[in-house]
């Protein structure tokens, strides 16, 4: 078993179109794990049947029970979020600024603040329309740890993916380079990339790239909407090069990327011309580059 | 108007890629045609406004995050440290504490309950902030060092020193990170208004409904903006009307703007009519605060 995990650093490349599409072309063999917690798309185009739901607790939430406050203050000392305040004479807890870190509960001489586990999310196994099965997860609305969301999802798929002998996970990463971007990365086979051709688009590439290289991961990328500007795309082609990172394909500006998404469709099964050809051969590249991976360690 | 705090706007998303930065840069120079004004790019992850501006860097430090560190002398190895931190960022390994500085918070519990004084906290670079000028235009920018996982500190850092740097102009804008995560909250939690901007596919309309739903979890006041407005679908609008969500403009799907972003230009000097929904999307963020005076 193989886990290939899709990212980005910007948001808006096409990412989740393009995971949904090699999701769709891998068939029964691909599980898929939508990482992308905060903002999760993967579920409109993959048709599925939330068969498994789960709560997910993580982290806490100072909470003063006010009978047995004595108003001593020291609460407040030592919360470095600047979370407590004191409203009509009561010590009182922003629940968006508690970090969760639990000192104030800690240090409470009358034991009066305890701490709430926190509901940060739920999770899915869900059966999907390409005859395999996906994870899922909504993170709950302002909800730190998604990180550990991220870890969840991609453990649950793996356990998924081993039981039912399946030949590879297909993760789709968040944008930017933070927790929940490291989080997916961990013990990933192989990195697919996926940019513009923008001055943010190779921006944006460059620092996920140094974060893939800090994991040792080999990866290769799509340039999509490759012909908006030929002069940034084969700056992009040339630090491929450069970094030693597999060219998996360039895709062409094309609306139907849109038009497949408004009908619920990845674009292989809206359309079976160009965009679908280019992206067998994106798939079959990151396929053989995946086992080449694992060979060579 | 006395002693008025700049109005602060944030521009957000749920879903990424939907313009966020096209739209606060192109505000930005537009406002900072007439008056000064200050942009704050708090997407410390992938910090992309500052792209679309040549300017003069008036101003760099180092963000910084404090953590503990262990003082082998002092350490009688009693195991409270390990017991106290709720983010698993210090291990007792045998005769050794090891801190993980990525997943500390900096609560400080550790190093304030240490009972010997064995885990001062010490400052570490997890960025830089750098301020630059372009005539009245105003850049605050953070990076997050490749490798650093926790986006909130260096947020909540670049704000203050945008608050207390620019105090005296009228109006802030701030490129929010994506998403419905905390380091949006952070961006967004001390907004006046929030522009949120979407495209009009399904992804987006999934996206947006997140977004929305953080922003009445925050009581914000907030609008919608549509961009690539003519691709995919009605859906949007008719979500938006629904929800009695004021649409604040629309941006039409047009190539010839896809490619001026992807060089980096503006686009409000070449689209006679976005300089307009640009000046609309401005009055009705500013008519906001007559209505609800803080």
């Amino acid at each position: 078993m193989k886990e290939i995990v899709i990212i980005s650093g910007k948001g808006g490349t096409g990412k989740t179109s393009i995971t949904a599409a090699f999701a769709v072309l891998g068939g029964a063999d691909v599980v898929v794990a939508d990482c992308d917690v905060d903002a999760a798309d993967m579920h409109l185009l993959m048709q599925p049947d939330f068969g498994n739901e789960e709560d997910f607790y993580s982290g806490e939430l100072a909470y003063i029970d006010q009978s047995n406050c004595t108003r001593c203050g020291l609460c407040q000392q030592v919360c470095r979020f600047d979370a407590i305040s004191v409203i009509d004479g009561k010590y009182s807890i922003a629940p968006i600024d508690c970090e969760g870190c639990g000192y104030c509960a800690r240090i409470c001489p009358t034991k009066t603040i305890i701490n709430k586990k926190l509901l940060a999310g739920k999770w899915y196994i869900s059966n999907i329309k390409t005859g395999s099965l996906m994870v899922h997860a909504r993170l709950e609305i302002g909800a730190d740890n998604s990180g550990k969301l991220v870890a969840k999802v991609k453990d649950e798929a793996k356990g998924i993916a081993i039981e039912e002998r399946k030949e590879y996970i297909l993760v789709d990463g968040s944008p930017g380079v933070g927790c929940p971007v490291v989080s997916s990365l961990s013990g990933a086979n192989f990195v697919v990339l996926v940019t513009e051709p923008s001055v943010s688009g190779l921006h944006d590439l460059k620092r996920v790239h140094q974060l893939v290289k800090k994991f040792n991961i080999r990866s290769g990328c799509i340039i999509n909407k490759a012909d908006v500007n030929p002069e940034k795309c084969s700056e992009i082609k040339h630090f491929l090069k450069e970094e030693g990172i597999a060219h998996l394909g360039d895709l062409p500006y094309n609306e139907d990327f849109t038009k497949a998404m408004t009908q619920g469709q990845t674009i292989v099964e809206f359309e079976q011309g160009v965009l679908t050809g280019l992206l067998k051969e994106s798939w079959e590249k990151t396929k053989v580059l995946t086992n080449l991976n694992k060979s060579e360690k | 108007m006395t002693n008025q705090q700049p109005f602060k706007i944030v521009i957000a998303s749920g879903k990424g890629g939907t313009g966020k930065t096209t739209l606060s840069t192109n505000l930005a120079a537009y406002i900072a045609e007439q008056e000064k004004v200050v942009l704050v790019d708090l997407d410390v992850e992938e910090p992309n406004s500052g792209l679309f501006f040549e300017g003069k860097l008036i101003h760099e430090e180092d963000n910084l995050k404090m953590i503990p560190e262990w003082d082998e002398s002092l350490c009688t190895l009693c195991g409270l440290c390990q017991k106290v931190c709720n983010f698993h960022a210090i291990m007792q390994l045998g005769p050794s504490i090891l801190v993980f500085p990525e997943l500390c918070h900096s609560c400080y519990a550790c190093s304030e309950l240490c009972p010997v004084d064995a885990l001062p906290m010490i400052p570490k670079v997890i960025g830089k902030l750098r301020d630059y000028q372009v005539d009245k235009l105003h850049f605050v920018e953070s990076r997050l060092n490749i490798g650093e996982e926790q986006a909130v500190a260096s947020i909540a850092k670049t704000k203050k020193y945008a608050a207390s740097k620019y105090d005296k102009v009228r109006i802030a804008l701030f490129d929010s990170p994506p998403g419905t995560s905390c380091p949006v909250i952070e961006a967004t939690k001390d907004a006046d208004f929030v522009i949120l901007i979407t495209e009009p596919t399904p992804f987006g309309l999934h996206d947006l409904k997140l977004a929305v739903e953080t922003m009445r979890t925050l009581n914000k006041a907030f609008g919608v903006v549509i961009n690539r407005y003519g691709i995919g679908n009605d859906d949007v609008l008719h979500y938006c009307e629904a929800e009695n969500i004021p649409v604040l403009a629309r941006i039409p799907n047009n190539r010839k703007i896809a490619e001026l972003y992807s060089a980096g230009k503006l686009i409000y000097p070449e689209f006679p009519e976005i300089r307009e929904s640009l000046g609309h999307i401005l009055d009705y963020c500013l008519s906001t605060a007559e209505r609800s005076p803080a």
